[in-house]
């Protein structure tokens, strides 16, 4: 199962290495310096092995909206959940999206009504069901970025039955990186970029952070030693005034991305304007469903009437914490009202929820 | 009239989904349970009740297996069944089947194994491998298709249990805990906060089966906070902590013990982790059930 060379990613006596490094390089820069990642695990692998706890003060690496689940609008949910209530109705989604909390219901107090609301694994799944369950209506409801995109885009590609239809709410993360540098006051230094969505894109979309906004940009891997040496090649950067897209994870990523990937991407969906939760509308930030396949568009298929859906809850700041502006303890509802269990807002949900890991692995 | 031994009494419940996995079933389980849950008092499980509650339409075949299981194990335990009841409940009204069992042991009163009674500078040691049993079960789910030989951890401790006795009757352990539900996470928690004290975990030396580890990475599972139903958690005097684990390593279910932490006075009420490559972090009591991610 092992990976070859994965030991040297989790070695301590590589990491010391790259943090002697770390240290050597921030002393020539003289100022501290401020990190954004856009991976709800890039956040996991930073908080499961404690990487703050080796950097210097100095090196602040903030959270961005890089987890799915937290960044899916409230509206989408509802829909879910509207759709969830009919008859002969199954609702199909991943497990972290069911706790979320919508307007009124989550997808998991739907279910405890009664509902016939199922965690899968993946969309095939939820296609199986459909086929299984050929009177019934099976609803996926499609969550992440460009690493899930695929994956429907090819269920629906591959001619599933007419009883299968999908809540499209995806995102994408470039045009999300651009909205986060437009926001002067978080001065980002550099961005740690997502491994798993670079996968799918390659390299190309980030150029525009690194040559036109001269924002370095590093693709990362998910063990810790690829996260330190990521912020290792991210100070070089920033020392020698230098701005590039660098891949430091090229044993998966590469600079082309998944063709295949992106061709069936391109090929069932289109790009548009699209709300994030708590963000707000972002410009090439989502995508739909074209309209050939438009008979697999829940959107289209259901008659569905969404009216003041709520992203935020009163006293909730997931919206501050999702763009990097406030760490979860910032918040007053933080471990006192909103719990993993009793979540208030989406960032508490979401094992990928920058609350939720700072819930299990950070100091009270 | 005054006696220097007293009975111990322990409930549990005891449901599993499916209810036969790789390396055990229902039936063997609420055995290994009730016993392991009477040898982490101190005490020398004596006999048990069971109780056995089923789904109308349960096949009477995989019952017949149930029960096959539950007496071999119990024959294993050298632990009488002195009660049982069964009840048959409207299909619908229950998930197939549920055990009930009651254990009762005899311990000395002096031992004093308590949730509360860690001492600075206890060693806590690891009779084997953490999360095999929780990770085993989710492979073997419907759903998730993957293909692995690891098995459940259930096992009886009574092993261990008669290679210890002496530090038992010597008060040199001051906690003892099989870390089921929350896995090591949970055990190690509850400890910290009972006892007032933190708990410092060296994560190199937390023996973790390569499968495990896989899995867990794959789901995105904790494994700190999947469940073992053969492992037990001691908190051992640091005078004789090196003793209890050669000992246990000599046994064929201890053959994978460690000393994996210390206790100390610092953050009271925490568990800390020292990370394979050097960082810190808490490692807190684990919510709900574990759900696997997106991504």
């Amino acid at each position: 199962m092992d990976i070859p060379g994965i030991q040297i990613l989790r070695s301590k006596e590589f990491t010391d290495k790259v943090k002697h490094s770390i240290n050597k390089t921030l002393k020539e820069i003289g100022k501290p310096v401020k990190f954004m990642h856009v991976c709800g695990t890039h956040e996991y692998t930073i908080s499961k092995y404690g990487l703050r706890s080796l950097l210097p003060k100095e090196i602040e690496i903030l959270s961005g909206p890089g987890c799915p689940v937290c960044v899916c609008p409230t509206a989408d949910i509802d829909k879910a959940v509207e759709l969830g209530k009919r008859d002969n109705t199954i609702i199909t989604t991943f497990g972290d999206m069911i706790r979320v909390p919508a307007t009124n219901l989550s997808l998991a107090e739907l279910k405890a009504k009664g509902a016939d609301v199922r965690i899968v694994y993946g969309p095939n799944d939820a296609v199986k069901i459909a086929r299984d369950n050929p009177n019934k209506e099976v609803v996926f409801f499609a969550i992440g970025f460009e690493t899930t995109v695929p994956l429907v885009g090819y269920e629906i590609q591959s001619k599933p039955p007419s009883n299968f239809s999908v809540i499209c709410a995806h995102k994408l993360i470039p045009a999300a990186l651009e909205l986060l540098i437009s926001q002067s006051q978080l001065r980002i230094d550099g961005f740690i970029s997502p491994g798993h969505v670079s996968t799918i894109i390659g390299l190309k979309p980030y150029e525009i952070f690194s040559q036109g906004y001269k924002i370095p940009n590093v693709i990362s891997g998910f063990e810790p030693n690829d996260v330190m040496l990521s912020i290792l090649l991210l100070l070089l950067q920033v020392r020698d005034k230098k701005y590039d897209t660098l891949n430091e994870y090229s044993r998966v990523v590469k600079p082309e991305g998944n063709k295949i990937a992106q061709a069936i991407i391109n090929d069932i969906f289109k790009t548009v304007s699209s709300p994030w939760r708590g963000i707000g509308r972002i410009y090439d930030g989502g995508l739909m469903i074209r309209e050939e396949f438009e008979e697999f568009d829940a959107d289209k298929k259901f008659d569905i009437i969404i009216e003041n859906s709520q992203d935020i809850p009163p006293g909730c700041l997931c919206h501050l914490v999702m763009v990097g502006k406030l760490y979860p303890y910032e918040c007053k509802l933080f471990r006192k009202e909103c719990t993993p269990i009793n979540p208030v807002g989406p960032c508490m949900v979401s094992m990928e929820g920058t609350c939720s890991i700072y819930y299990k692995f950070h100091d009270r | 009239m005054f006696y220097d031994q007293e009975i111990v009494v322990t409930a549990d419940g005891h449901t599993i989904y499916p209810l036969f996995f790789p390396g055990g079933d229902l039936g063997s389980l609420s055995i290994c349970g009730t016993v392991n849950d009477l040898i982490m008092m101190g005490a020398k499980p004596l006999a048990l009740t069971s109780m056995i509650i089923i789904e109308e339409g349960f096949k009477f075949d995989i019952l017949e297996k149930l029960i096959n299981s539950i007496n071999s194990k119990a024959k294993d335990a050298k632990i009488a069944i002195i009660a049982g009841d069964t009840k048959v409940m409207p299909r619908g009204t229950l998930n197939e089947i549920v055990i009930a069992t009651t254990g009762i042991g005899i311990k000395d009163k002096k031992i004093n194994i308590l949730d509360k009674n860690l001492k600075i500078g206890d060693q806590i040691i690891i009779t084997g491998s953490i999360g095999d049993h929780g990770t085993a079960l989710m492979a073997s789910r419907e759903g998730l298709n993957i293909s692995t030989d690891l098995k459940s951890d259930m096992a009886l401790l009574l092993e261990i249990y008669n290679v210890i006795k002496p530090e038992i009757k010597n008060n040199y352990i001051h906690a003892m805990k099989d870390p089921t539900r929350g896995g090591i996470s949970a055990a190690l928690n509850n400890w910290a906060e009972k006892s007032d004290v933190s708990i410092w975990i060296d994560e190199e030396k937390v023996p973790i089966k390569k499968q495990v580890s896989a899995i867990c990475d794959m789901l995105g599972l904790d494994p700190y906070n999947i469940a073992s139903e053969g492992r037990a958690l001691l908190a051992v005097d640091s005078k004789h902590a090196q003793n209890a684990l050669e000992k246990i390593q000599l046994t064929e279910i201890g053959k994978d013990a460690q000393i994996i932490g210390e206790v100390k006075a610092d953050n009271p009420k925490r568990v800390l982790l020292r990370t394979l490559v050097g960082g810190t972090r808490f490692i807190d009591m684990p919510l709900g059930e574990p759900i696997p991610r997106i991504c």
